[in-house]
């Protein structure tokens, strides 16, 4: 026996066998497949409608797409050079009315020569947000305000503005970009000036008009200040607003208009009626989507407050905007504001249309901060309180930061609406570019009939930016939480 | 009890700076002092600009003869007809189209919310992109594409005459039952053989069916209360509960069966005879567009709320109920749907008020909603700018008045009561 033990080799493993691959059936696409499409005969038969879905939607759209013209003068040269490329009956897609009319879809009817102003315009803005958007992240900043630098410097060197005039807004992009990168809080002082610069720009005129309306606000700043210092707090407030208005009415133009006469510094003016397309939806929606934000967090502040006459007053307000629909209330602008106002007024479209865009996002966005202030724990309130703060300084340093970081979602989609919105403006006769620019240029000879390509243009656009704010409203979330999770 | 602040004090001016009482009542007089005033610049301007352009205010016009038609009415209509009438017509019309679109966008964006949620990885990618797609392009936008579509893709009704050969230009869809043509939207009507007539109540003309059905169903949730109430003290004696929803369905089902038996009410399908469509009803596409558009719209909103309705409700909360012993069903309606419609319901119900303010888009379509027969051809007939605007505006926001009371009612009924 021991010599067949002495025989036998003692086997001991010393290496390990690689191990075996898993079955197909459990591993990778295959597993996949299985449990996100095929897992029960429900899910096989919700595959089954989703592919069918896919498909009919593709087979329908895609010969469209793939046999789009960019090239022609007409719908009919389109047609023509389709059914010669693939063939007789076959459709495709003429997005050469986007390329031969794409200066009236971006600006409407705003005169060729001072294109370069409203794209100016357009690039100065983004280093107007830049410094309050982007203030965190340095490499994003840099990558928005590159883009958007070179991308309105290019259009207004394409769109033939004057030398003089490139050499100024490209010194003005350097200018900016360095007074963000060494003096972020000076930059600010920028994105204050932005919107009278934007307004000069845009509708031209007497640079002295906007200067004059900025001194009111500067007045009132002042007097208010004068007033804190002197410890009469509100009634400094009250007498700075006041101020501004006596400035504003009586002596304000006059000192403009002589401002002017001693130095004459003045663009051409534009009509307002001369705004379309994208630029019309991007002013009035701009502006809408700047000033609903402080308007709606006073009221929401005063739907909340415990002085029951503001209070009624918010509410009756609120209330009575989130009631009625948007189309009405342009309507009002249109055609009853000249009856509320003193006989000879008349004031222009925009601002009518900007008001009424304002009043109504205003009031969904104190709603949204509403529920922003009640979705707070009391203690903040106490806390603030306990603290010896007063009402303002509470809702500046402890209330407000935190209500607003809570309806970040509702504020954005706010602001989506509102943009969105700024297309009704074609009931009223103003040009937007999804339906009045579009017809108007339908009702050419050339492209009449062009239904679809207009659509799909504007829609992509539309899409790209509310989806481009919707995902920079994660982001901002994301940035701003503070729990630890 | 604490005096009140200030109290057993003198009154002193600077009492209003200092004094946290007096300044609130100081800063509510004036506040209300400057909203006074502004209100009263401006009605004074609207008198004198009334006055000078030799207008009055006053809404005698309403009673008088309208003088235009409308194609798409619910009641009786004709352009001798009042423009009170017209109002109504218009006021009936958006109702229409608002509770037909909050139907079919709820059972839409219930769909896709669900799917959204779904372990198929296809079908949930497909609902976010059509709930993406739609929430971020302007509800104009769509109208435009799908009257688009109606007017320009759509066959002509003639297209649906079959050849000889056997084939045909189009075919119906739904089993032959709906036919989409570029001028209408072909569909079965329902009608009643032994149609009874009008009846009188309370001084309006209703059509006798209409009280039955509304009786009948009245009748069956009374008796659908006791029932359940008996059923409850049966489950509280015996601690057993009776099976009734067999008895529930019935209650609900026979007397509309039964009536609609007497009655003979059937639908009839739309035929075509010569160039057009006969026997069905013939709906304006303006009507079926802004139905499709809104209805898709609000759809995609509603999709989300749902979604983040059922998130809302923790794992915990069903983990809970299936140790407590419950079954999924039970879990599912007593424990889950109750928590997640707490969430739905108040966001659901501010989507619906959106839809029916986005019915005034009709003004696209030409469908006459309130917008374009009061504040369209009666304000231009008329010329009664003032008059026309504040009724239309005072219309929508008292239908949205009353939804949101409505609303806040229910709110206060499913909160979560707290200590």
């Amino acid at each position: 026996m021991s010599e067949v033990h002495a025989e036998t080799v003692p086997f001991v493993r010393d290496t390990m066998l690689p191990s075996a691959a898993p079955p197909a059936r459990q591993s990778g696409v295959v597993l996949w497949l299985r449990e996100n499409l095929f897992s029960g005969p429900l899910n096989i038969l919700l595959t089954l409608a989703g592919l069918a879905a896919v498909w009919g939607i593709v087979s329908h759209l895609w010969p469209w797409f793939a046999h789009a013209v960019w090239n022609a003068s007409s719908i009919g040269e389109c047609r023509q050079i389709i059914a010669e490329r693939h063939g007789e009956g076959t459709t495709g897609a003429c997005f050469a009315i986007i390329r031969e009319r794409w200066n009236q879809f971006i600006f409407g009817f705003y005169p060729a020569e001072h294109y370069w102003r409203p794209t100016a315009v357009f690039g100065l803005m983004m280093f107007a947000v830049a410094p309050i958007l982007f203030s965190e992240s340095r490499r994003l900043r840099w990558t928005v305000l590159a883009v958007s630098a070179v991308t309105s410097f290019a259009a207004c060197v394409a769109l033939g503005a004057p030398d003089r005039v490139l050499l100024a807004v490209g010194a003005g992009f350097v200018a900016l970009a360095a007074l963000i990168e060494y003096a972020p809080r000076r930059a600010l002082a920028f994105s204050v000036l932005y919107p009278f610069l934007a307004v000069w720009m845009l509708w031209g005129g007497s640079i002295w008009s906007p200067i004059a309306v900025l001194a009111g606000f500067a007045l009132a700043l002042v007097v208010w200040r004068l007033g804190a210092r002197l410890g009469v707090g509100l009634l400094g407030l009250a007498l700075g607003v006041a101020a501004a208005v006596w400035w504003w009415a009586a002596l304000g133009p006059r000192v403009a208009a002589d401002l002017q006469g001693l130095m004459p510094l003045a663009l051409v003016p534009v009509e307002s009626r001369s705004f379309g397309g994208f630029l019309l939806a991007l002013t009035i929606g701009v502006s809408g989507i700047v000033m609903s934000l402080p308007l709606g967090i006073i009221l929401a502040l005063a739907r909340q407050s415990n002085l029951p006459v503001v209070r009624t007053l918010a509410v009756m307000f609120i209330e009575f905007i989130r009631g009625v629909p948007l189309i009405t209330l342009l309507f009002v602008a249109s055609i009853l504001l000249n009856y509320f106002l003193p006989p000879g007024t008349n004031f222009d479209i925009i601002l009518r249309v900007i008001i009424m865009v304002t009043l109504f996002a205003a009031a969904y966005m104190a709603e949204v901060i509403r529920g922003g202030l009640a979705a707070l724990p009391r203690g903040q309130y106490e806390g603030a309180d306990s603290l010896g703060l007063t009402y303002w300084q509470a809702q500046r340093l402890i209330i407000l930061p935190q209500a607003l970081k809570i309806s970040i979602p509702g504020i954005v989609g706010t602001f989506i609406g509102v943009f969105k919105d700024t297309t009704l403006v074609t009931f009223v006769g103003l040009f937007d570019p999804l339906k009045q620019m579009a017809d108007t240029i339908r009702a050419t000879f050339a492209w009449k009939g062009a239904y679809w390509e207009p659509y799909v243009f504007t829609g992509a656009i539309f899409f790209i930016l509310c989806f481009a704010m919707s995902r920079y409203a994660m982001y901002l979330e994301r940035r701003l939480k503070t729990d630890h999770r | 009890m604490a005096p009140a602040p200030g109290a057993g004090q003198p009154f002193r001016l600077s009492m209003l700076i200092h004094d946290r009482h007096y300044r609130a009542l100081l800063i509510q007089a004036l506040v209300f002092i400057l909203v006074m005033s502004v209100a009263s610049w401006l009605v004074n301007n609207t008198v004198q600009n009334l006055a000078r352009m030799g207008k009055t205010f006053d809404f005698g016009f309403l009673t008088n003869r309208s003088g235009y038609d409308i194609p798409f009415s619910l009641i009786p209509y004709d352009s001798n007809s009042t423009h009170l009438r017209a109002a109504m017509v218009g006021l009936l019309n958006t109702l229409l189209v608002s509770a037909l679109g909050c139907l079919f966008a709820t059972i839409l964006g219930v769909f896709a919310g669900v799917l959204r949620l779904s372990r198929n990885w296809l079908v949930a990618r497909l609902m976010t992109v059509y709930v993406e797609i739609f929430r971020n392009v302007p509800l104009l936008l769509w109208i435009l594409v799908i009257l688009a579509l109606f007017t320009e893709v759509m066959p002509a009704p003639r297209d649906y005459r079959v050849a000889e050969d056997g084939t045909a230009g189009a075919e119906m869809i739904l089993f032959g039952g709906i036919a989409p043509t570029n001028r209408y939207t072909a569909v079965p009507a329902i009608v009643a053989e032994h149609d009874p007539g009008p009846v009188t109540v309370l001084g309006l003309q209703i059509d006798a069916m209409v009280v039955a059905f509304a009786l009948a169903l009245l009748a069956a949730w009374m008796i659908h209360l006791w029932l359940r109430a008996w059923a409850q003290e049966r489950q509280d004696s015996t601690g057993r509960r009776p099976t009734t929803w067999w008895i529930s369905v019935l209650l609900y089902l026979l007397p509309i069966l039964g009536l609609m038996q007497l009655f003979g009410i059937h639908l009839v399908a739309p035929e075509l005879r010569g160039f057009n469509f006969a026997g069905g009803m013939n709906l304006d596409n303006g009507f079926v567009v802004l139905l499709l558009a809104l209805s898709l719209y609000t759809g995609a909103f509603i999709a989300e709320i749902v979604r983040a309705g059922i998130l809302a409700v923790s794992r915990g909360q069903t983990e809970a109920a299936a140790a407590l012993g419950l079954r999924p069903r039970p879990i599912m309606a007593l424990v889950v749907l109750p928590q997640a419609l707490r969430v739905i319901i108040p966001p659901l119900i501010s989507q619906f008020l959106n839809l029916t303010k986005n019915s005034s888009l009709a003004i696209a379509v030409g469908y006459p909603d309130l917008r374009a027969t009061l504040g369209g051809t009666t304000l231009n007939q008329t010329g009664r700018e003032m008059e026309s605007m504040i009724l239309m505006m005072g219309i929508y926001l008292a239908i949205s008045l009353i939804v949101s009371a409505v609303m806040n009612l229910y709110n206060s009924r499913v909160r979560l009561k707290e200590r």
